[in-house]
């Protein structure tokens, strides 16, 4: 449901967009106006916030605190390490697995992408060569494509193959990322300076050379982008490894995560034995699952918003 | 402005021009750096969808089936349901989406304090960081009643309980809801950069003759949106088409309230996994990627992504 975040974004050439201040006129007229434009902000930055803060606030109560006490009051360090020692403690340290499978699917796929996406970017930028627009046109259409739309098509492929429940089955098809390609390529067709690259072959580089020492170190803000959403689309995906990896050791934080929801009471009542897990663990397994992604979008957001807007603000 | 454009083609021409060696040594070299995507699109694009096409009108045996295979699972009695289901979820989702989303961007562009505006877009993104799962879990626990924040807000609407909550006829608004709240900060982010991208001189104009925000907004910025908002919308209804991801987790964390063959992708993961039934599996996914096909291929066509490329 959200590879929408990753599919609209355009990358352009690192050009920084300082629009001249809008000024009054498009400033809300009279106070009602603007009473009414700051009601719906608020309501909707609640809307958007509340969820978030409370399950960072749930992580720290117990199970009976997380019903008794007030939703946004805080609960205790105790309870914080209690919550973690039964979320580690799953199943012998099952999320640890998890976590370092995410942590491997991500980043194997993430190198993967790269090694593919850069030099096939640059080549559609500033090569002619045959079937060229067929793969500019391929690359669009399945890029504009929800990426599950593949996904039982793909699980019936590697199934014949064999390979379903080895890391394969998710890292290679998670390589296979046109939006990278797209965004490489829009940057090289638009940002490179050619009379570079003639000046580096004038100087006696060969093509491999003017990429690798040239065409590279200028595109590292994309390389940069292509890496993000490419780590983030991965690490969230839900529904591939879910077809892909059967057994539990196997398994990304994403899927680990509804085994946990499995476990607990509150949502499965028949799973009221040992291995069950409190509400507020499983709250705290959803922080621990989405943190690496929250904390790169925290602190990336000046370089995701030049990212999106720079897209909006090409002419 | 226009959607992603390749707004200039690289004189690359000029640079493959002088002599034949050149031109023949760029083009090795291009080959050997498109060669890794290419066997990637052919493996992992247009591989599987050849693929599921064979299986699609094929028996199990390998035989030629013709259209047996979907007219057995177009006549299965939960996939008009599951169409249903989807349907409800699209337009409701859909809708909130073109409203809220183009509101949401016109109120926050018209918020004139730069580091107001930068705090609000950055809440209003945020939840995109939690998808997939994450976001659904996290949802679970603002629809039950007793851990909610808003636990007082459901029992006033008169839903005591967690199943209460998801009954059955609350799904597609719940999905609508979860979707919305993942997806709608980064597309009021895009708005907000075309609505930046509007001239100055246009909305002076707009403001000299005499037009007031609410005129501005309907005459000036939503007409210079459309684009966008055609964008947005082709591809929210291919990815919503997708659902899997909400319903399967509802369904396992509800004891079956919610069937696990609610939407058409659940339907297709059943075929092939609970009746092993590939072939059927196959025409779901090939019904599914004909939508989404449909879709992108429209965009492409329409949405002049290639605008500088001639033919």
């Amino acid at each position: 449901m959200t590879s929408g975040l990753t599919s609209r974004v355009h990358v352009a050439p690192r050009r920084r967009q300082r629009t001249p201040r809008r000024g009054q006129q498009t400033g809300l007229a009279g106070w009602s106006g603007r009473t009414i434009a700051g009601v719906v902000i608020l309501v909707f930055a609640a809307f958007f916030l509340v969820p978030i803060v409370w399950l960072l606030l749930a992580v720290t109560k117990s199970g009976g605190q997380l019903l008794r006490l007030n939703p946004f009051e805080g609960g205790s360090w105790a309870s914080l390490q209690a919550n973690w020692d039964e979320l580690f403690g799953f199943q012998d340290g099952a999320v640890v697995h998890w976590f370092l499978n995410s942590v491997y699917y991500a980043l194997g796929s993430l190198a993967l992408t790269l090694v593919v996406s850069v030099p096939a970017g640059y080549a559609l930028a500033l090569t002619r060569f045959k079937g060229r627009r067929l793969l500019l046109v391929t690359t669009l259409v399945v890029m504009l494509m929800p990426s599950t739309a593949l996904v039982l098509p793909v699980f019936l492929e590697i199934n014949t193959i064999g390979l379903i429940g080895s890391p394969l089955s998710v890292i290679l098809p998670f390589s296979f990322y046109p939006f990278g390609v797209y965004l490489t390529f829009i940057y090289f067709s638009t940002s490179l300076p050619s009379s570079l690259l003639a000046a580096a072959r004038l100087d006696g580089c060969s093509e491999l050379q003017v990429f690798l020492r040239i065409a590279l170190p200028l595109a590292r803000p994309v390389v940069a982008l292509v890496g993000f959403f490419s780590f983030v689309q991965n690490w969230n995906n839900y529904f591939l490894p879910f077809v892909m990896l059967p057994s539990s050791d196997n398994y990304p934080m994403q899927i680990g995560l509804s085994a946990l929801l499995s476990s607990t009471p509150a949502f499965n009542p028949s799973a009221a034995g040992a291995d069950s897990v409190q509400l507020t663990t499983l709250a705290l397994a959803t922080v621990v699952s989405v943190l690496p992604v929250l904390i790169m979008f925290m602190f990336s957001q000046r370089f995701l918003i030049t990212g999106m807007t720079a897209g909006g603000i090409k002419e | 402005m226009t959607a992603p454009t390749l707004t200039r083609e690289p004189q690359t021409a000029a640079v493959n021009r002088p002599g034949q060696r050149h031109r023949r040594r760029t083009n090795w070299t291009a080959l050997a750096f498109v060669t890794p995507y290419v066997v990637m699109v052919l493996a992992f694009g247009v591989g599987p969808v050849l693929y599921a096409l064979k299986l699609a009108f094929t028996t199990s045996g390998g035989g030629f089936a013709g259209t047996d295979n979907f007219s057995r699972v177009v006549n299965d009695f939960r996939f008009l349901p599951a169409v249903e289901h989807v349907g409800y979820f699209l337009l409701i989702w859909l809708v909130a989406m073109v409203l809220l989303v183009v509101i949401l961007a016109l109120v926050v562009h018209a918020v004139s304090v730069r580091w107001l505006s930068g705090v609000i877009r950055l809440a209003f993104y945020l939840p995109g960081a939690l998808a997939g799962a994450s976001s659904v879990l996290l949802w679970l626990f603002m629809l039950d009643p007793g851990a909610s924040p808003v636990g007082s807000l459901l029992r006033g609407a008169g839903w005591s309980s967690f199943a209460e909550t998801i009954a059955p006829g609350h799904l597609p608004v719940i999905f609508a809801v979860i979707a919305f709240w993942t997806g709608a900060g980064g597309w009021i982010v895009v708005m907000y950069g075309a609505l930046n991208n509007i001239p100055t001189d246009i909305m002076e104009a707009a403001r000299i003759d005499g037009a007031n925000v609410v005129q501005t907004a309907l005459h000036v910025q939503l007409p210079l949106l459309r684009k966008w908002i055609a964008y947005m919308a082709v591809l929210s209804l291919a990815t919503g088409t997708q659902l899997f991801v909400e319903p399967t987790l509802l369904s396992q964390a509800s004891n079956a309230v919610v069937p696990n063959d609610y939407s058409i992708n659940q339907l297709a993961f059943q075929y092939a996994f609970d009746l092993n039934d590939v072939n059927g599996s196959a025409a779901i996914a090939v019904l599914l990627l004909v939508v989404a096909l449909a879709l992108s291929a429209l965009f492409v066509a329409r949405g002049g992504l290639f605008e500088s490329e001639g033919p």
